[in-house]
């Protein structure tokens, strides 16, 4: 089986069928962009697989776990779905920074509030255990400063990796498009998701500022991390992906190596959709 | 000069009771507006209809009227007399005038109103993304509201507050109506004497407070100005 497993994904929203049953699987450490034009349901796939919508019909299993099934899905508490969301990371088309913190802090923030969560159920442990109050507070105190600590220099390593160590104290206000991406990215690694989810990074960019989020969502293409990226950039789909999904009204139309798609597509919706954006030559 | 200074005295007085009227009422009117602009978001239908309608209600209506029923609602319809309330607790009879308390009260439901409108506003003009953004990172509906959202409202509805903030200072004015020993009705005994300048007096008293409430508000929209929302 393969690492994350989406059958028979259907959504509508009121009248309109935008997603009518998609299935896709995706193997561990696959980078896999999500192409079509607009209207075709890219997003809402992707926003179903974060849990930001629900889906109407379906299910999903990532690493073997059923995760989404529409028979449950009505008992998915808030709780239950924040669990859920945490295996994926998703990076936004406005990258929607926090705009009162710096950006060290965009990204401690999240990790930082899991923490305090944890650190109030191990309390509750260690007063099961028995153990005094005071113990018991200077071990919580020890345990939250020294997962800080740890979550302060991962996310160094993270800005160091998105090229933006010196902009660490900066306000999301006085970044550059292209760099509250990078900042944006960075953040959705901080919580190492399963599985990184890009939802057109690039739409709200220049083209000038285009090229160095490119360049850094290539550069995390390493080892067994696993992405699934709807762009418009065919370019960069082309080189970037293992496997390209060409979605089309609400479905899969087309699916396949990059080099098949662009080379020689099949269906009549892909060779016009690749005519008009005018890369069909393929290389 | 003794005359001035007795003038003065007493306005002073007057404003005491301006200036304590003015700050409960803003202490309980901006809790009790968020928590009536939560209502007026809900998604339960008939909560959201009613909390609209009380609120049209209460900035439909003349804040003079609503505190004449508040004041002598009660009386007219043979439930209690403001006047002869007696609560039992002698400190809490003693201190408080219920003329005042009435004065409160109206004020505060009023000015949640108006408040609730404001934060209603602030709120629904986040961005969906900032919600979304907290959603996708594991943060609970709580955590989204107080690390992410409600810094972002304040800074957005500090210009309207302040100006209904001010407006507060100066319908302070109309508890006089009921009775309340507030700073128009301080400066009106003078006028008896044939005495005017107090009046002027008094005018300076509410220029001076609304000009520190400017400069307060000033350095609050200051501070927040390191961030762009």
């Amino acid at each position: 089986m393969a690492f994350l497993e989406i059958k028979n994904y259907n959504k509508k929203f009121g009248e309109l069928k935008v997603l009518k049953g998609i299935d896709l699987s995706i193997e561990k450490g696959e980078v896999v962009s999500i192409i079509g034009s607009s209207g075709s349901g890219k997003t809402t796939l992707l926003r179903c697989i974060n849990f930001l919508e629900t889906p109407d019909v379906g299910e999903m299993i990532l690493d073997g776990e059923l995760l989404f099934s529409d028979l449950e899905s009505k008992k998915y508490t808030e709780k239950i779905l924040r669990n859920k969301r945490l295996n994926f990371g998703l990076v936004f088309q406005s990258f929607n920074l926090f705009p009162q913190y710096n950006v060290l802090k965009n990204l401690t923030l999240a990790p930082t509030l899991l923490i305090k969560t944890k650190a109030k159920k191990l309390k509750e442990q260690l007063k099961g255990q028995g153990k005094k109050f005071l113990e018991i507070k200077k071990e919580i105190k020890e345990y939250v400063n020294s997962e800080r600590e740890r979550i302060e220099k991962e996310a160094l390593i993270l800005l160091e990796k998105v090229d933006l160590t010196e902009k660490k104290n900066s306000y999301p206000c006085e970044l550059s498009g292209g760099q509250q991406q990078r900042v944006a990215i960075a953040r959705a690694l901080a919580l190492k998701p399963k599985i990184l989810c890009f939802d057109e990074p690039t739409s709200a960019l220049d083209p000038e500022l285009t090229a160095e989020v490119l360049r850094v969502i290539k550069s995390l293409k390493e080892g067994d991390r696993t992405m699934i990226i709807v762009t418009h950039e065919m370019g960069f789909a082309k080189s970037v992906s293992d496997k390209v999904v060409f979605m089309s009204e609400g479905i899969i139309a087309e699916q396949g190596s990059p080099k098949k798609l662009f080379t020689n597509p099949k269906t009549e919706a892909l060779k016009n959709f690749l005519a008009n954006t005018g890369d069909k030559e393929g290389n | 000069m003794e005359e001035f200074v007795k003038v003065i005295s007493q306005l002073a007085s007057g404003f005491s009771v301006s200036l304590i009227l003015f700050t409960i009422t803003l202490i309980t009117a901006i809790p009790l507006g968020l928590l009536i602009s939560f209502c007026s978001m809900s998604k339960v239908t008939p909560i959201r209809i009613f909390t609209k309608v009380i609120v049209w209600i209460l900035r439909g209506t003349p804040l003079m009227l609503q505190l004449f029923i508040i004041y002598y609602g009660p009386g007219l319809v043979g439930w209690f007399n403001w006047s002869s309330l007696n609560t039992g607790w002698t400190w809490f009879d003693k201190t408080f005038d219920p003329r005042f308390i009435a004065s409160i009260i109206a004020f505060a439901i009023n000015y949640a109103a108006y408040f609730s409108e404001i934060f209603r506003g602030g709120i629904q003009s986040i961005t969906k993304g900032q919600t979304e953004a907290g959603q996708v990172l594991g943060m609970t509906k709580g955590q989204i509201f107080s690390k992410i959202v409600l810094l972002q409202v304040i800074k957005r509805i500090v210009p309207p507050m302040s100006n209904e903030i001010i407006t507060l200072v100066k319908d302070t004015s109309l508890a006089k109506t009921v009775g309340v020993l507030e700073l128009i009705f301080r400066a009106q005994d003078f006028l008896d004497d044939g005495i005017i300048w107090p009046f002027l007096c008094a005018g300076l008293f509410y220029l001076i407070f609304v000009g520190l409430l400017t400069i307060i508000f000033n350095k609050i929209e200051k501070k927040l100005s390191y961030f762009k929302a």
